[in-house]
């Protein structure tokens, strides 16, 4: 333990190549995983939108440090050169812990990325891991500046037809607790997402997939769109891959 | 489906090059390989004192070039071939750029000549020498292999055959040593990543929409959906055989891909002793010749009561000698098939090399039942079929006071059940702690590693196991074997260990008693003593458990031991052995699966005088496992 405070990283290291000289898990080998779980193309009426969901992580059995981002992109934006071009996006780092068998529970900071409104930091507490019946399940709740919180949901499923052919059904669910007018977010059940995803594994790494897309907003977030002339519902088809390493 | 598994590519994937690992190392071309090693696998080596050089060399066995790591050039090392009652001396020179080591698999020897870095010495660092030397006071088929990292995931390892002082009981024409191994073209470093990150990577046989929809018009939904419940509440896997499979193993027979078709060439009317090795690193196998009968004449080196058979699953790192005496002149295959059947090892016994014989068709893989998930074995006889239909009721069965003198009733071995045997106990110690039953789940057991624990773990020393169940013909199972001139040492334990074997599947974590080797503290046996190990398998896969530097004596009931190095335990199994802890040191105790190995299933069993005064034998200056 002296050696590796004195030494540093390379002394780190050093022990990690021990451990498989000694062929056993004295220092149990720790583990990265980047999952590009989604980087497709959606053909939305506003144009086409690139979207992103990352998922990576490092460390040990127990403990991991976890990454997550997601968010989107207008592609090609029509002709009006105001419009930005990321439509928004968030970020999360977080402490993931076992906690049982299947469950993980995480303890991090979200920031999310608006292009003109605020930015919004947000602490988080979430549990994630895997329910009965193979459902993956994420449910994190953020507290965040003036009272603000929000409460996620998200579920999604495998449905394999063969052995490479996937069917993922998924579902997110947004609820606010108090009203974030300076964003248009209102209290409630603020917006749902379904998809619905068929990805080809060439390898396991390596997906390609075709799917769509829904979301809709509701109660006063739906009021809040609507009085800004947006959409409150929309449908896109998706065609993106899967990626992980 | 059978018949036409896979398509091209992948056949020469699983299959191998038709020249397998003939291409290795330095510089000979195959020709002059072949020259050197004739056609019977590695050159073989006699006398008293050795020289074996750990290299590295390029190989081909599936069409890309890789490093494998070599004993004296070659994948497999030479054969080493001895006397009982000889001192033998061999001289290791490393020359990879990693420490190394050579453990002697099954031999009973001074622990600081084992090989187990860590326990039994520094390892062998790049560039030097290290010089084993002990008498050799056994017989038998034995192997050797690297115990650093996965080096014998990569080629380290070789068969040992000790010539008995004594006229072999079993006179035989000819012999022949067969070792079965795995080969994959990853580096095993990413191999353990990847079941690290996805546990179910290498598995290509997973439930799809389309069982579900077979299941509902065969079963009805009603009873499909029943059946899953369990399965899907879990989440595990009926079909979760074997951790790495055949789409990234090739497996080689003597060194030799499928394709490589690896021969032995008889006379026919000859006896012959085929020597079984199951080298892998992660590989159950299920072996047989189809047309020949085999006769067991000894497992893991020791001699037991011939019995006849036609099939039997051979676990990593165990050693099956038999007899066969092949009459007609015709071509045998010999047949070794992945439990997961995701693919085989070949070759062929001939009276002419130019004969082959069909190469049969591999099974359906086999789906986990209740037995496998803990629930109740159902069979005292080998007798159960499938066990998929099996009703819930069982399920429910409260077992909870099937105590182990209560098994050994059932075992009908009086003698044991009439004594009082201490349970092992030490606070410190969460491995000795005492349990009401062998099938009580420690505190330790509950936690994010462990992700279930049998129920009703049964007695199934006579189950040829899954997917061997309904066999036409006769599959050797451990209740069929006996050691041979009665029991080897006493029959009565002086104080009970009871240990479960734990992981979590999808985690990939392995332990034993729900705490992995990191956090363990050694298993502490004193000198003499005779212990019995009860082990309860509370996970779904397989595990031979291999205990150093001492025989494990598996109680077979009604007075019958069979001696081992290596006891392979099914999943949803109980079962009990005996060791005499008669050599003081530290010696290795673990799964021999490398990676659930590496993952923790692992444990250091110190052997000390019991009077404290000079508890070990010289040590080195490494501390494991204690605290830290």
């Amino acid at each position: 333990m002296m050696n590796m405070i004195k030494k540093g990283l390379p002394a780190i290291a050093l022990t990690l190549s021990t451990q498989t000289a000694l062929a056993m898990s004295e220092h149990p080998m720790w583990v990265g995983q980047v999952i590009l779980d989604q980087l497709e193309v959606r053909d939305t009426d506003e144009g086409r939108v690139m979207a992103w969901e990352l998922d990576a992580w490092y460390g040990g059995d127990f403990n991991k440090l976890y990454f997550a981002s997601e968010g989107e992109r207008l592609m090609a934006p029509e002709e009006d050169e105001e419009d930005p071009a990321t439509e928004g996006a968030e970020t999360r780092l977080a402490w993931s812990r076992a906690l049982s068998p299947n469950w993980d529970w995480q303890l991090g900071v979200r920031r999310d990325w608006q292009p003109d409104d605020p930015n919004r930091d947000w602490a988080s507490i979430g549990l994630q891991g895997l329910a009965p019946y193979w459902f993956e399940v994420n449910t994190h709740l953020f507290v965040g500046e003036d009272g603000l919180s929000n409460l996620r949901l998200e579920a999604e499923y495998e449905l394999m037809f063969t052995q490479k052919l996937v069917l993922v059904p998924s579902l997110e669910a947004n609820l606010y607790g108090k009203e974030d007018d300076e964003l248009g977010v209102g209290k409630g059940l603020t917006d749902i997402e379904a998809g619905l995803r068929l990805r080809y594994e060439i390898r396991r790494e390596i997906a390609p997939y075709i799917g769509v897309n829904w979301e809709k907003q509701y109660g006063d977030t739906a009021d809040f769109t609507r009085n800004a002339g947006g959409k409150t519902e929309e449908g896109s088809v998706v065609a993106g891959i899967r990626l992980w390493f | 489906m059978n018949k036409t598994p896979f398509s091209l590519p992948r056949r020469r994937f699983v299959q191998g090059l038709a020249l397998g690992a003939t291409g290795l190392g330095l510089s000979l071309s195959p020709r002059q390989l072949l020259a050197t090693q004739g056609h019977t696998g590695a050159p073989i080596l006699s006398g008293d004192t050795f020289h074996l050089t750990l290299g590295g060399a390029d190989v081909n066995i599936t069409g890309k070039t890789r490093q494998a790591t070599t004993i004296n050039g070659i994948v497999p090392g030479p054969t080493l071939r001895w006397r009982e009652g000889d001192t033998v001396t061999i001289k290791v020179t490393n020359l990879l750029p990693e420490t190394s080591s050579i453990h002697w698999h099954g031999l009973l020897l001074p622990f600081q000549m084992d090989g187990v870095p860590g326990l039994s010495f520094d390892g062998i660092k790049p560039g030097e020498t290290f010089t084993y030397q002990f008498p050799i006071v056994q017989s038998g088929t034995y192997w050797y292999h690297s115990h650093s990292g996965f080096q014998e995931q990569t080629g380290l390892y070789g068969s040992i055959i000790i010539d008995p002082k004594t006229p072999d009981p079993q006179p035989f024409d000819r012999e022949q040593v067969i070792m079965l191994s795995d080969w994959s073209d990853e580096d095993p470093k990413h191999i353990y990543a990847t079941l690290k990150k996805v546990s179910h990577y290498y598995n290509f046989n997973e439930r799809t929409v389309f069982d579900t929809l077979r299941d509902f018009r065969d079963k009805g939904v009603l009873q499909t959906l029943k059946d899953r419940h369990m399965w899907n509440s879990m989440r595990m896997s009926e079909r979760d055989l074997a951790d790495v499979t055949g789409y990234t193993y090739t497996y080689l027979m003597n060194g030799q891909s499928p394709n490589g078709n690896w021969t032995c060439q008889f006379n026919p009317g000859e006896r012959i002793k085929l020597r079984f090795i199951n080298a892998s690193a992660m590989t159950f196998f299920d072996i047989r010749i189809p047309g020949l009968d085999m006769t067991v004449v000894a497992m893991d080196g020791q001699p037991v009561k011939p019995v006849d058979f036609h099939e039997v699953r051979l676990g990593v790192a165990e050693t099956l000698d038999v007899i066969v005496e092949p009459k007609d002149d015709r071509a045998y295959t010999l047949f070794a098939q992945s439990i997961d059947r995701s693919g085989f090892a070949r070759g062929t016994l001939t009276p002419d090399p130019a004969l082959s014989a069909a190469v049969p068709d591999m099974d359906e893989p086999p789906l986990l039942g209740h037995t496998e998930m803990g629930m109740g074995a159902m069979n005292h006889g080998g007798m159960n079929h499938d066990t998929g239909d099996m009703d819930h009721n069982t399920m429910n069965h409260d077992i909870g006071g099937m105590d182990h003198s209560a098994m050994n009733h059932d075992m009908g071995s009086m003698d044991h059940s009439a004594m009082a045997v201490p349970f092992a106990t030490d606070p410190a110690n969460p491995d000795l702690a005492p349990r009401e039953s062998a099938t009580q789940h420690l505190d330790s057991e509950f936690g994010p590693g462990v992700d279930m624990r049998a129920m009703a773990p049964g007695e199934m020393l006579a189950d040829p196991g899954i997917g061997l169940r309904d066999r036409d013909w006769k599959v050797l199972t451990y209740a069929d074997m006996e050691t041979a001139g009665g029991p080897p040492d006493s029959l009565h334990p002086d104080r009970e260990i009871v240990l479960h074997l734990t992981g979590n599947m999808s985690r990939y974590m392995w332990s034993f008693n729900g705490i992995p080797f990191a956090d363990a503290k050694p298993l502490e046996l004193y000198h003499n003593e005779r212990v019995r190990i009860t082990l309860v398998n509370d996970t779904m896969m397989t595990h031979p458990i291999h205990l150093h530097g001492l025989w494990s004596d598996l109680e077979l009931g009604d007075g019958k031991l069979l001696r081992k190095h290596t006891i392979t335990v099914k999943p949803g199994e109980k079962l009990s052995y005996l060791v005499r802890a008669d050599a003081l040191g530290r010696w290795a105790y673990h799964c021999h699966l490398l990676y659930h190995m590496d993952a923790g299933m692992f444990r250091e069993v110190r052997v000390i005088a019991k009077d404290g005064s000079q508890s070990m034998p010289a040590m080195d200056h490494h501390q494991h496992g204690e605290g830290a």
